[in-house]
């Protein structure tokens, strides 16, 4: 162990036992805490279960099949959200990044749209666009849409102009300098505000299966709420993270994958 | 006596500040760079080198005079006018091969043949074996040595470098200059370069224009005499003090200048 100055230093850095050690005890006592807090009887079962029921409740709904189709019905509505908003977003991001006419005619909206919350809207996309599924894929379009095109630009705007002046300098034209330069230079960056995005989309999940769902993951914490199976929320919000968790690490190991020249890899 | 090749007449560059200031940066500068010949323009930092070197480029179009190469006039950039940039410009998600590609790629040159080009001039700057390697693999030195590769591929009529070693530390610089000498006693090419490195300016250059500081203006053109092929004993030799004695003396009279004008010299103006 080393002496507690050192590891106090500023962004010094610490030996890995050290670090592995303090990870450890943060997971061990929060499970800790919540045992004694639910099997001491310190809290009612009601509102903390303990984890013996969580894991039953896990199981009865995972053998069932009921787990796997609340978790399709919301990964449907997550990834077509998703994929809808990037599809869009990525090249009205990378077009307003490279170009001030570009800026001067989605910024003003867009940097207005994205501060207004997704869950205030719900009433006019229940209005607009009814209680089914594209109900539910609006709210994480519009939850996500308007961060990436803001993400992106900002991704854009941020290469550098000496890769463009050189490739001016080497022959290039304006559509050269777009699609072999601007667009390849961005890629990296579009991968992070992806990777990050999806994050955010996942937390708009709940609020999009508000809108009078009967199924996904939002769902079932809700409707678990209504009957008191306090368990069965810990087991949506738990299957909440766990995807979530899992998405992330896909665009992690898909940067890698795809992008192996990336200097964030 | 060669030809001149890129010919700068009385070329003047005026910019307009934020808050509408008229800086005069670059003011009515002639000079010729000959075939063939290594040009170095040095000066103090903010004196307009680098504008005149962009301008050169066509990266700037100046406010006032004109700018030739081979007799036809300069109004935007282009494949005749290779340019290496003081930052690490590498295209990341390209591998040194392709890097070396890309203008060779853009004009249409079939892909055995510019392959074999690039082959060439990537083993020329010393970089054989790194073909399919991604420039963040790479240190800065050997960055810049693809920089050059680049540039040379495309055969450009003259090859603009502004300050291109500047970002690197003193030993590898040394190294890069000796290898920009060795690129040009086996390719002839005309090059323009710009620097504040004084040492550098005299080693590698055939003349030197001294600059004053802000606005540019070409305050002396020194013929460097030193024979080629140029070593590094070079450096230390009497003819090469001498001539560094007095770039020396010029330069500091204008970085004065710039100092007693309450500009510091990095030609920002100072903080409140």
């Amino acid at each position: 162990m080393p002496p507690l100055r050192e590891v106090l230093a500023p962004k010094e850095a610490i030996p890995r036992s050290v670090y592995l050690t303090a990870s450890t005890v943060t997971v061990a006592g929060t499970l800790l805490l919540w045992c004694v807090l639910s099997y001491g009887g310190l809290v009612l079962t009601l509102f903390l279960p303990t984890p013996t029921q969580v894991l039953r409740a896990a199981v009865e709904l995972a053998s069932d099949g009921t787990l796997l189709t609340h978790s399709t019905a919301s990964l449907a509505v997550i990834l077509t959200g998703f994929l809808l908003a990037s599809v869009l977003a990525v090249p009205l991001g990378i077009l307003v990044g490279s170009f001030k006419i570009a800026e001067a005619l989605v910024e003003p909206v867009v940097g207005f749209v994205r501060y207004l919350p997704v869950s205030a809207m719900i009433p006019l996309i229940i209005l607009w666009v009814g209680i089914d599924f594209e109900s539910r894929v609006t709210v994480i379009f519009i939850g996500t849409f308007f961060q990436q095109v803001i993400l992106v630009a900002d991704v854009s705007a941020n290469v550098s102009k000496d890769l463009l002046e050189v490739s001016y300098t080497l022959g290039a034209r304006p559509r050269h300098v777009l699609w072999r330069v601007l667009v390849p230079a961005t890629l990296p960056g579009v991968m992070d505000t992806l990777r990050i995005t999806m994050g955010w989309a996942w937390t708009y999940l709940v609020v999009a299966e508000l809108v009078a769902a009967n199924k996904g993951l939002g769902y079932l914490i809700l409707n678990s709420q209504r009957g008191l199976f306090t368990d069965r929320i810990f087991v949506g919000i738990l299957v909440i993270g766990l995807l979530g968790l899992a998405t992330e690490t896909l665009f992690k190991w898909g940067h890698r994958a795809l992008l192996p020249w990336s200097p964030r890899v | 006596m060669d030809s001149a090749k890129l010919n700068l007449h009385r070329v003047t560059m005026r910019f307009t500040t934020r808050r509408g200031q008229q800086i005069l940066a670059v003011e009515e500068v002639s000079f010729a760079v000959r075939d063939h010949e290594v040009a170095v323009l040095v000066g103090t930092s903010g004196c307009g080198k680098s504008t005149l070197l962009r301008m050169a480029a066509g990266l700037l179009r100046p406010t006032g005079g004109e700018i030739t190469l081979d007799g036809r006039a300069v109004t935007g950039p282009g494949a005749d006018r290779g340019m290496v940039f003081q930052t690490y410009t590498p295209f990341h998600w390209l591998t040194v091969q392709q890097n070396v590609e890309f203008g060779p790629r853009i004009k249409g040159v079939p892909p055995g043949e510019r392959s074999a080009v690039a082959r060439h001039f990537i083993g020329l700057v010393g970089l054989t074996g790194f073909e399919r390697v991604y420039p963040k693999e790479l240190s800065g030195g050997m960055q810049q040595r693809v920089a050059i590769a680049r540039a040379l591929a495309n055969d450009p009529e003259i090859l603009l470098m502004d300050e291109p070693f500047g970002a690197l530390d003193a030993q590898t610089r040394v190294i890069m200059q000796e290898l920009l000498l060795k690129v040009w006693e086996e390719s002839h090419k005309t090059i323009l370069f710009v620097t504040h490195d004084i040492d550098e300016a005299i080693f590698l250059g055939d003349r030197v224009y001294v600059m004053t500081a802000r606005p540019g203006r070409i305050k002396k053109v020194m013929d460097v005499p030193l024979p080629r092929p140029r070593t590094l004993e070079v450096l230390t030799s009497e003819p090469f003090m001498a001539l560094k004695r007095e770039v020396l003396g010029l330069i500091r009279e204008e970085t004065l200048k710039a100092i007693a004008e309450g500009r510091p010299a990095d030609g920002r103006p100072a903080p409140r």
